[in-house]
């Protein structure tokens, strides 16, 4: 029976009939403020780009200076770049989005005024847009038991990899929303798979306390299993492609047993084992500098250097658990040469500089190449680091109010997003970690998220068994996907935007589309 | 005071004088016989006496009981295998005691839904012992049209009283109950949840119109706070329970979710 909502009280009602009285303020700018001179950096460099140019404050919202700054860039009619801007005041090293004109971002809080310059930082946006996903193009049965965790192959939507307590993984085509493959070998549950960036193999990690390779096209095991750790693998991760030796990636592998170790993926033979931590190993990422970075229960990050296997660095800040890190670059690292024109060079060199590039171009900040890296961990903080400059974390993100279990970094680094215990998944800036806005809808645990290509859309997928869409600027729910029966533990973003593939307790594979 | 005194008068007695010769023996037998002495007590007391017994062996054995389990916990070896549970779980949900404990009421209630609903043998109840005549004043008394309801009753909190002219029910305020004890039958989680309003009184349909509260009535609570949610992603709101209790006896409402 439907249970029918209280009538509102005499308070709700008279704050209605007041809200209905009285007449909408309207957002306008006003006409008579003349014009503010705006001198445009580039992000990524620093450097300025053209002469300072007046421009009419009524007239000075996002569409117009993008367009503003493309004519003074010279680009064509047809190539023309979306652009997101910033304000960095020079003393105080505060950062401010301009989201829909100058006037309400920066002149009517009376940060700015129409007599100063306004220095501008532009950074490209995609020049793409992903549509959020809104229907269950698929459920695909085949897992016997709960699914663990999926992924998206780097090189289309089209096919994705799931890891389920059955120890299987399965291959699946998402274009038609059937099985391609079973890759049956472990004698455990697939915690933990992942692709290889150019895409050709798979790796999957099991509670048996082994790894295993597998020839992503045919299906087929590549060799027998990798044997050494002394508990489950947690984590993988591929050697970047444009550090890997021509015919030789690698591939980390971390584990309960608090070691990661380091596999020449052809030989299968372990190449370096780095120990020193001294709790279970939660995630691992190889970065694009060439260094890899731990998460540990032991409440450290540590970076390494598998050349030799020596520790470069501790972070410790956190006091308690870390559960999982993410780089600035990890969507660059993924995706490697795949971008999103589906144009592969044919060249392995060719190869090798275009991911090269990708790498560079997500990493170039003022100039240099930097990495970020930010931690989530069991004491309900994430922290935000430079390790590349620096062992004291840059900021500490405060808010959640229970475990924070997954953080991401936007494809283009200027969010990051943590799901937590608490219901809710909070959106922050990844340029210094401060708060933007907190997504709430999910009613249990928020367990992954997921950003689309072009970081204007996030999945995030919970235990009360739905998926939500967000609209990452306004953090308004753009769509709400019901439809898993249970728990949804596992959910990735197709790397060129046009699925999303999802996991959990209910044995099922379903794959959304737009 | 006394007592005081009389136990230091024993012990310096034992320090100068020392024990009996057969004191241990005597304890020995004075355990020995302590079971057989308790078994014949439980058997043959009668009367007060026996209650009286029966009170006090009862507390006892709570406190051996709990003794045992703290031992029991006590010699838990450390080295118990890591097999943290046998549903497979994703890595970051391992080594998570709580998270398993606190299991999502949500996936429990879908595989078990076609269990049917725990029934209750219900005791009739006569209208002579639910109402108690009410004849105040002249006229009430002299046509005693006015009952007063002696069970307990949900009154909703829109509820406004009637004129005392037209009102033919009283339910008295001290046994009024807004909340109950709901209990998730394969969770075995109990969580106290406020009262919506009561579906069905199997004694009687006028039992159920005036909300009164016994034993086997289907009442719907609300369970926002627990985050139950259905397929299509909503939020469930409210949902029925069957009370399980007397509650006139325990002076609360103790009811079993209906999944």
């Amino acid at each position: 029976m439907a249970t029918l909502l209280p009538p509102p009280s005499k308070r709700q009602r008279v704050a209605q009939a007041d809200k209905a009285r009285e007449q909408q303020e309207i957002d306008r700018i006003p006409s008579d403020l003349g014009s503010v001179r705006v001198q445009f950096f580039d992000q990524a460099t620093g450097n300025p780009t053209g002469p300072a140019v007046s421009v009419p404050v009524a007239d000075a919202n996002t569409k117009n200076l993008e367009t503003l700054l493309n004519t003074l860039q010279g680009n064509d009619d047809d190539d023309r770049v979306p652009y997101r801007f910033t304000y960095q005041s020079d003393k105080e090293g505060q950062t401010i989005d301009i989201l829909a004109d100058l006037y309400h971002s920066l002149l009517q809080p009376g940060i700015k005024t129409t007599e100063d310059t306004v220095s501008l930082y532009y950074t490209p946006q995609a020049v793409f847009r992903v549509k959020a996903v809104s229907r269950c193009a698929a459920s695909i049965a085949g897992h016997g038991e709960a699914i663990l965790a999926t992924s998206f192959s780097p090189v289309s939507s089209s096919t994705m990899v799931s890891g389920s307590g059955d120890s299987t993984a399965r291959v699946w085509d998402c274009d038609t929303g059937t099985p391609l493959h079973t890759l049956k070998g472990h004698t455990s549950w697939v915690l933990a798979v992942a692709y290889s960036p150019n895409g050709a193999m798979i790796a999957t990690g099991s509670m048996d306390n082994s790894v295993r390779l597998w020839d992503a096209k045919k299906g087929q095991a590549l060799g027998g299993p990798l044997k050494g750790h002394a508990k489950w693998i947690t984590s993988l991760a591929w050697e970047p492609y444009h550090i890997q030796e021509p015919g030789h990636p690698r591939l980390a592998s971390a584990s309960k047993d608090s070691t990661v170790r380091v596999w020449d993926v052809v030989s299968k033979r372990i190449e370096t084992v780095l120990t020193g931590h001294k709790g279970s190993v939660t995630c691992v990422r190889w970065g694009g500098t060439g260094l890899i970075y731990t998460a540990s229960h032991d409440k450290t990050i540590r970076i390494w250097n598998p050349k030799d296997g020596t520790l470069v660095q501790t972070l410790s800040a956190h006091a308690h658990r870390v559960n999982h890190l993410a780089l600035s670059t990890d969507f660059a690292l993924r995706t490697a040469y795949h971008d999103h024109t589906g144009k592969v060079p044919t060249d392995d060199k060719e190869k090798v500089a275009a991911a090269r590039k990708r790498f560079e171009q997500a990493a170039t900040v003022n100039g240099t190449i930097v990495e970020r890296l930010v931690s989530a961990s069991d004491d309900f903080t994430m922290y935000l680091w430079e390790p590349s400059s620096s062992n004291k974390p840059v900021a500490r993100l405060l808010g959640h109010q229970k475990e924070v279990n997954y953080v991401t970094f936007s494809p283009d680094m200027a969010y990051i997003a943590s799901a937590g215990f608490d219901n809710h998944v909070k959106i922050w800036n990844g340029r210094d970690g401060k708060f933007i806005t907190t997504l709430r809808g999910h009613v249990g645990a928020v367990y992954q998220c997921c950003f689309s290509a072009d970081s204007r859309m996030l999945v995030s997928s919970s235990k009360d068994t739905t998926l939500k869409v967000w609209d990452v600027r306004t953090g308004k729910l753009a769509m709400d996907l019901p439809g898993h029966k249970d728990e949804v533990f596992a959910v990735d973003w197709s790397p060129d935007g046009q699925k999303v593939g999802s996991g959990g307790k209910d044995k099922a594979i379903r794959i959304w589309r737009n | 005071m006394f007592t005081f005194i009389a136990v230091e008068y024993i012990e310096r007695w034992t320090k100068q004088h020392g024990k009996r010769l057969d004191h241990d023996e005597r304890v020995r037998k004075r355990q020995a016989r302590e079971s057989h002495k308790q078994s014949h007590n439980a058997q043959n007391l009668t009367g007060l006496r026996a209650k009286l017994y029966q009170q006090k062996r009862h507390k006892e054995k709570i406190q051996m009981k709990k003794r045992i389990k703290e031992q029991e916990e006590k010699n838990v070896k450390s080295s118990a295998p890591d097999e943290p549970s046998k549903t497979p779980l994703p890595q970051y949900l391992l080594d998570r005691s709580q998270a398993t404990n606190a299991k999502a009421l949500s996936s429990a209630i879908k595989d078990k839904r076609n269990e049917k609903a725990a029934k209750f043998a219900v005791k009739g109840i006569s209208e002579e012992e639910m109402f108690k005549v009410v004849n105040t004043g002249k006229k009430t008394h002299q046509k005693s049209w006015k009952r007063m309801i002696t069970k307990p009753t949900f009154v909703g909190s829109d509820f406004t009283r009637r004129p005392v002219k037209y009102e033919r029910f009283i339910r008295p305020m001290g046994l009024r109950y807004k909340k109950a004890n709901v209990t998730h039958p394969e969770l075995g989680v109990t969580v106290q949840l406020p009262i919506l309003s009561v579906k069905k009184n199997p004694q009687n349909p006028l039992y159920t119109q005036l909300g009164v509260l016994t034993k086997g009535t289907i009442m719907e609570v609300n369970v926002s706070e627990l985050g139950l949610v259905t397929t299509s992603g909503k939020v469930v709101w409210g949902k029925w329970a069957q009370v399980t209790n007397v509650p006139e006896n325990d002076g609360c409402v103790n009811a079993v979710l209906l999944v």
